[in-house]
């Protein structure tokens, strides 16, 4: 396909663009990046420390006109984890660097002046190293803005902003959106890792990409007009996503008692209606904002939306579930407006909003707020957090260690990384995705909440723990194969539900390559990039012990339904028998 | 004459529409889950029933109402 690798050592400050080695060529996205970590990265190694590397891959079917194709892959050894890393995004990076050739971009090293931030710029032809002494101390969207009028209006952007630079565990790498704003490859710290080699931000080009080849042009528009079809015509992606986005599971989560409550004290919140999707799209329409916008080029969902403040002024987009969850439920904020500005505010400096949303859910336990103190969340982030005091840094630093500097019990955490907005004690499928997922608690690994509380792929009762592992396993096995194809996570609601789905996406690939891979073809790919993820956290020293819940879940009963966390360490280990 | 049950009806999503978001609404003693979509008409609804929930869990339509309860009533929503 004339792909090429191309490779940037920023001790040397040099770049090679290397030929694929053909075991990668059938690969993309999480399997090339989880692929090449493993290959090249020493489990050991300190994550922010030279022999870290990061691996920026696109997805096998990103720059086609597939629906849903545009998600970028980024790929490290996690600071926040101490294991493997993969973490996808929207926006625009994925379909440029796909039109471009690049079939991955690994950047290795840490420049010998470490007093001095680079933009990374890669052309077809080079990648150049520019020093940005103006840059420094700067955030997301002064970066995006200077890149804008640097060069054309599509050039692809991925920075950090200061938490980055300060090597804070909760800082995103963030992208460029179709529209010029902000989407994130959150979790696990990457930002800290692109802080540590000293990039503030890489541009890639966009004007003379060219399309991207496709082996069998006519078999690959029949089998997208399928998927397209099934994707639409599913109720959730066709219907709910669109008109609610995500936020519209606030609710039913709530209802489930599957909402986590002041940090995870219960599973209902009082003030759901208050910050629910319903709620929102009301704001939404009566502000003329708007209920659907798309994060990457070619999205038939468009589950994002453009949040307008009381004057009809932008405020954010990408207003997501998890963000709403972090800051309302689990930090008891009750007012939308308040979250919404949080969520800018964390946008530009490129933090992730679980991490951060959760640490000071716990920092409430430590005393230094109060739960629904908006203002002083805010002052936190802008004044603390951004400017890294010691306080900033504690809570910059994630839940983990925050619980850890004030004596805390309470901590929410798995591998090191805060759990998201689905409670495992009430959602229990959820639980065994938290606890095995080589990624540590998240939530996007595999969906159970999906077939546990959506009647999503038929229903598993979420209070017990009959079929969950079975359930949790086959979602992660199908999940690493649909992260490794550029493919937006909530494909998998029509992948669940539609039987003509899954096959059109596999002729996809089939046509845009020229081969012939199988259903089983596909489900080997997703088995071996999970346990080539596990194989690296193992020699990385994570150990079973590391695939627990807290164990206070174990003993403290969740209201409403009273549950604990009952697994037996050997109903859990029992996952990775495959 | 039968005795009468109060139910809360709560509506999520699209439900709303033209409906309400919660409300108490007084029964006959023997109506199921399934009465009170069709009472509503959901059933004809152009979103099929995705998830009903009597009492925060999961049930299904046959499911015979008690006075006191709560029951949930969603089309199929999704996010993450």
């Amino acid at each position: 396909m004339g792909d090429k690798i191309y490779r940037v050592d920023m001790n040397t400050l040099s770049y090679s663009i290397e030929d694929v080695p053909s075991d990668w060529l059938g690969l993309g996205g999480r399997g090339l990046t989880s692929t090449i970590i493993a290959k090249e990265v020493d489990p050991e190694c300190h994550p922010l420390g030279p022999n870290n590397k990061m691996v920026f891959a696109p997805g096998l079917l990103s720059g086609t006109s597939a629906a849903n194709s545009g998600r970028n892959s980024l790929g490290a050894k996690s600071p926040l984890t101490g294991g493997i890393k993969e973490s996808n995004v929207g926006g625009t990076s994925a379909g440029i660097f796909s039109k471009l050739g690049v079939k991955a971009l690994i950047i290795e090293g840490i420049p010998q002046d470490e007093s001095k931030f680079y933009q990374l710029h890669v052309t077809k032809e080079k990648v150049e190293f520019i020093e940005v002494p103006e840059l420094v101390g700067k955030d997301n969207y002064e970066v995006l803005d200077t890149m804008l009028e640097k060069y054309d209006k599509k050039v692809a952007v991925m920075s950090i902003g200061r938490p980055g630079e300060n090597c804070m565990l909760t800082a995103n790498v963030s992208v460029k959106d179709p529209q010029g704003k902000l989407r994130s490859h959150g979790r696990g710290g990457l930002g800290a890792v692109m802080g540590s080699k000293k990039i503030k931000c890489i541009t890639v080009d966009a004007e003379k990409y060219k399309e991207v080849t496709i082996a069998d042009p006519e078999k690959f528009k029949a089998a997208s007009k399928i998927f397209t079809q099934a994707l639409q015509k599913n109720p959730i992606s066709g219907e709910g996503l669109p008109a609610y986005g995500t936020n519209v599971l606030v609710n039913i989560i709530n209802e489930a008692g599957g909402l986590p409550t002041r940090n995870f004290r219960a599973g209902k919140y009082e003030f759901a209606e208050n910050i629910c999707g319903e709620t929102m799209a009301e704001i939404i329409n009566s502000r003329d904002g708007k209920t659907t916008h798309a994060c990457h080029a070619g999205c038939v969902i468009q589950c994002s939306q453009v949040y307008n403040d009381k004057e009809n002024n932008y405020l954010t987009s990408g207003f997501e579930y998890e963000m709403i969850w972090a800051f309302g439920a689990n930090l008891g904020i009750k007012d939308l407006d308040q979250i919404a500005k949080i969520d800018a505010l964390m946008d530009d400096l490129g933090l992730d909003a679980i991490e951060t949303g959760v640490a000071l859910g716990l920092a409430v336990d430590a005393g230094i707020l109060e739960y629904g103190d908006g203002e002083k969340a805010y002052s936190l982030i802008a004044d603390d957090l951004a400017n890294a005091t010691p306080l900033g840094r504690i809570i910059g630093s994630g839940t983990e260690i925050l619980g850890k500097i004030y004596g805390l019990v309470r901590v929410p955490t798995v591998k090191g990384q805060a759990i998201p907005a689905y409670e495992p004690r009430a959602i229990k499928g959820q639980g065994v995705t938290y606890v095995t997922s080589p990624m540590g608690a998240d939530h996007t690994a595999g969906y159970a909440v999906a077939t546990n509380i959506l009647n999503s792929g038929g229903f598993v009762d979420p209070l017990k723990k009959d079929g969950q592992v079975e359930l949790s396993r086959n979602l992660q096995i199908a999940t690493a194969a649909v992260d490794s194809t550029g493919m937006c996570i909530f494909v998998a609601f029509p992948a669940l539900d539609e039987p003509e789905c899954l096959p059109a996406l596999i002729d996809m690939i089939n046509a845009r390559f020229g081969i012939n891979l199988t259903g089983d073809d596909v489900t080997n790919l997703g088995k071996s990039i999970l346990k080539l993820e596990k194989e690296f956290n193992d020699k990385a020293g994570l150990t079973k012990a590391d695939d627990r819940i807290p164990e206070f879940m174990k003993y403290e009963k969740l209201p409403p339904h009273n549950t604990i966390w009952d697994f037996t360490n050997e109903e859990i280990d029992a996952f990775w028998d495959f | 004459m039968s005795e009468m049950i109060q139910v809360t009806v709560k509506l999520f999503a699209q439900y709303r529409d033209n409906r309400f978001k919660v409300k108490e609404i007084g029964y006959k003693d023997g109506t199921t889950a399934q009465d009170i979509i069709e009472d509503l008409g959901i059933h004809n609804d152009k979103l099929p029933l995705g998830v009903l929930m009597i009492n925060s869990k999961h049930q299904e339509e046959t499911t015979l109402m008690r006075d006191g309860d709560t029951i949930s009533l969603f089309p199929k929503v999704g996010g993450g």
